[in-house]
């Protein structure tokens, strides 16, 4: 426990001015191999050169990725590759994801990005109608599992309600898509690889807040981490606690508080929402008896829910109080109510001490 | 003039104010031009005049002035290379006009239509077409006949109870089967739902046709969707959606694709019109032309989007007039035409590769048979138009009688073809009918490439659950 805490109190820090970040306590032996210390989308550079490098047949596309996109994530790629495998795309979401689609089906990886999760709703057709059923209707005999979406979500502090949206949700509700979320340019690197090698359609959503801001050592070769399995950042024995994204470092920080008032927590990065790993978050809860889940999209219909669900038909007699959702609220992403909107780290230890005095 | 100078200086003064940006522009194409004003020519007061009121419009503004002079200046400014800079927006350079020209809605005629043959089947008089052997037009004919004699069929059976849906594709078969044959079965096939003819001139048997329609495990989409929704890897004809339109930009990456790989091949994709209205229409022919993929979009404007006429779907000239609007090259065929179809596909096809560029095709028809099984289209059309269309404009008998006319078929061929053609497809349907459905376990796989724990999960209980209480249950599916 001592030692756990130490680890937090060295690797967790928020990054606001972009210190050092890592929610890693324990770090799996193979990530331990020094690399450059680089930021999210610098990470993300990384995994899409790696995919464009290692497969012929990959393509990166989207609106102004040409120029290095928005964010940055797709800088020097055309340089490298070339426009016929870097390109942009016309100002249409639905075009973008349908092309992928079909790009795919032909057997290549079609990466593309939807400049914001904000504006990924008229695909949403082609996402939910085509790209999750493309196998499932055939018969196995076409897929686009190579198809992955890449696309910035959540709060970045200014974003009102167009530039900061947790969409996640809607997707989770569709069999045949995965969605994937990572919580540092570590993990973003790993995951990305493995859902741009998935053999089935992934919806990779990316914390624009950590893209500058989480800042930590990813090595430069090319890894993969594992999809639907969680990972369990710090291992404690009172409360199970499971996030996703830029959340983490969140629950991280509200659990360091947490540890000073004697409540020993459990923090599991969730990473692939659907399929998502029922198995280690159950075996937590065994552990704890206690489940606190903290996302930034409102809190009703949130993946939260359905997590919380589950765990009480698995657990319900093992649990000592019910389990708790801190989300945002059921309102369209404020501007200047931002900080009330948040599910911020003291509302996350008021209900971990709620939980565990209940 | 002078009065009008005046204005426009107060308009200008009151720009620069208010647009920094163009207020600059303005003063660095003023100052540019004094200090090459040995440019211009010939310089006399006035002229020097409508120059600095053109100045100060910020050339953004059609400017009503002194014809000659300003004409001339125009006409100096748009072949001076440096001068017109600022008279090119982005996209390129543009005339400019004083006169203020709306572009009409509508043109003053519809876009012709390409006919090869005429109503009796005999090829009009100086028209162009692909010419063909006996071999090749009596399988289209005959594939015509089939995929005619197998709508009628099926949708007897559905009738009967025997298949719980279908959708005939009468009056179209010309479109159906011509468009294939112009194809090699390298070009991949990207359907709307009213294309089965594609897939049966590459082999698509009667008996898959049935197997599809009936859900059985013969079927390659392991029965998962309603009928008509075929599939064929082997045959490159992509599964069948009911989603309208959504092949559309899909059609657009499988070309890309194709391109990538340097494939002499082309993918064609089929869509009605109503599915045009779709977003994703518009997605597709944008997308097309600025990636330069050689894809084929066929039209198949049959008039009828279920109940909705054309006349309350768009108000443009039918479909290939919106072509150009994307900057793809497009043609109007008659769709009832086999030989127009043909030769327009083949046409397209060859641009489509060679040149790496979409191609809009606009077949127009007449859907004769109702939209599907669940529709009765007796109740918002005359059934003397339906009529009017299933014989005197039959594309199947106006083919015919240009294959005969050529000597290639004979009263005899035709009962023969028919009759053999209804016996198979009967029998396809009665071997269809018995064959089992495919496995439980079909209802959990291909979700992912591997099953994912929570569908393990959910076919244990679920085979507990059938234990339980089978007569919840069909029989006809195996466990």
């Amino acid at each position: 426990m001592a030692t756990c805490l130490k680890r937090l109190r060295r690797f967790a820090s928020i990054g606001r001015k972009g210190q050092e970040y890592s929610t890693t306590c324990d770090e799996p032996p193979k990530l331990q191999k020094s690399g450059k210390t680089v930021n999210l989308f610098t990470a993300i550079n990384q995994a899409l050169r790696i995919a464009l490098e290692t497969d012929p047949r990959a393509y990166v596309f989207g609106e102004d990725v040409s120029f290095g996109g928005v964010f940055r994530c797709t800088t020097g790629l055309v340089e490298q590759f070339g426009r016929n495998r870097v390109f942009n795309t016309p100002l249409c979401e639905q075009g973008i994801v349908g092309f992928g689609i079909g790009l795919a089906a032909m057997g290549n990886r079609a990466i593309a990005e939807i400049q914001f999760a904000d504006y990924i709703y008229p695909a949403f057709d082609q996402l939910v109608n085509e790209a999750a059923k493309f196998r499932y209707r055939s018969g196995n005999q076409f897929n686009c599992g190579g198809l992955t979406i890449r696309s910035p979500y959540g709060a970045v502090g200014h974003g009102g309600h167009y530039h900061s949206q947790s969409p996640e949700a809607f997707f989770c509700h569709v069999p045949g898509l995965k969605v994937v979320i990572p919580r540092s340019p570590n993990q973003a690197k790993g995951l990305l690889l493995a859902s741009i090698r998935d053999p089935n359609p992934v919806i990779f959503f990316e914390p624009k807040w950590l893209y500058r801001l989480a800042v930590e050592e990813v090595p430069e070769h090319d890894y993969m981490l594992p999809l639907s399995q969680a990972e369990v950042i710090c291992h404690g024995n009172d409360i199970t606690l499971v996030g996703w994204g830029a959340q983490l470092s969140i629950m991280e920080q509200a659990c360091i508080d947490a540890e000073k008032d004697g409540i020993s927590c459990e923090l599991i990065d969730l990473k692939t929402l659907i399929p998502w790993d029922k198995e280690t978050v159950e075996a937590s809860v065994r552990k704890t008896g206690r489940l606190l889940v903290s996302h930034e999209a409102p809190v009703t219909g949130g993946f939260g829910a359905e997590i919380s669900a589950s765990i009480a038909e698995r657990c319900f007699l093992r649990l000592e109080a019910p389990v708790a959702r801190v989300c945002g609220l059921d309102t369209p992403f404020p501007l200047v109510f931002e900080p009330f909107f948040m599910p911020t780290k003291n509302k996350i230890l008021d209900a971990i001490k709620a939980t565990v005095n209940y | 003039m002078a009065v009008w100078f005046t204005r426009s200086g107060n308009v200008a003064r009151h720009l620069k104010r208010n647009m920094g940006f163009l207020g600059k522009l303005n003063h660095s194409f003023l100052g540019f031009h004094q200090r090459n004003s040995s440019l211009v020519s010939p310089i006399d007061e006035s002229y020097r005049n409508a120059v600095v009121v053109l100045n100060n419009a910020m050339a953004l503004f059609s400017v009503r002035c002194s014809e000659s002079t300003l004409a001339e200046a125009q006409r100096d400014s748009r072949y001076d290379e440096h001068e017109n800079q600022i008279l090119d927006f982005p996209g390129g350079q543009v005339t400019f006009t004083s006169e203020m020209r709306f572009i009409s809605e509508s043109p003053e005629k519809r876009t012709k239509c390409y006919q090869v043959l005429d109503d009796n089947g005999r090829p009009i008089l100086g028209t162009s077409f692909q010419p063909l052997s006996k071999e090749f037009a009596v399988r289209m004919y005959s594939n015509m006949v089939t995929l005619q004699t197998m709508d009628t069929i099926f949708y007897e059976a559905q009738r009967q109870g025997r298949i719980s849906f279908y959708v005939t594709s009468n009056g179209e078969e010309a479109i159906n089967i011509a468009s294939a044959a112009a194809l090699t079965f390298d070009d991949v096939v990207l359907p709307q739902y009213r294309e089965p003819g594609v897939l049966l001139w590459r082999g698509f048997t009667l008996q898959e046709f049935a197997n599809q329609c009936f859900g059985n495990k013969g079927d390659n989409g392991k029965g998962r969707q309603m009928p008509i929704h075929y599939g064929s890897k082997k045959l490159n004809y992509f599964t069948v959606s009911s989603t309208i339109a959504t092949q559309l930009p899909q059609a657009v990456g499988a070309a890309y694709s194709l391109k990538m790989d340097s494939k002499d091949a082309c993918v064609i994709t089929y869509f009605g019109d109503g599915g045009t209205s779709e977003g994703d229409f518009h997605a597709a022919l944008n997308f097309a032309a600025v990636m330069g993929a050689p894809v084929i979009f066929i039209c198949r404007n049959n008039g009828w989007a279920i109940s909705t006429p054309t006349s309350e779907q768009f108000r443009s000239d039918g479909i290939v007039v919106r072509g150009q609007a994307y900057g793809v090259r497009s043609i109007r065929v008659d769709g009832n035409d086999a030989l127009a179809v043909y030769t327009a596909v083949q046409t397209a096809r060859e641009m489509a590769i060679s040149e790496h560029r979409p191609i809009l095709i606009e077949a127009l028809t007449y859907r004769v048979g109702h939209h599907s099984t669940s529709d009765d289209s007796t109740k918002y059309r005359p059934v003397d138009e339906i009529e009017h269309w299933r014989m005197a404009r039959d594309p199947v008998t106006r083919f015919r009688k240009w294959v005969e006319w050529n000597g290639w078929w004979s009263d005899e061929d035709e009962s023969e073809l028919r009759s053999s053609a209804r016996k198979q497809i009967l029998h396809a349907i009665q071997v269809a009918e018995k064959v089992e459905k495919p496995p439980l376990s079909d209802l959990f796989t291909d979700v992912y490439d591997h099953l994912p724990s929570n569908l393990l999960e959910q076919e244990r209980l679920l085979r507990e659950t059938i234990k339980r209480h089978p007569q919840d249950y069909p029989p006809e599916v195996p466990m």
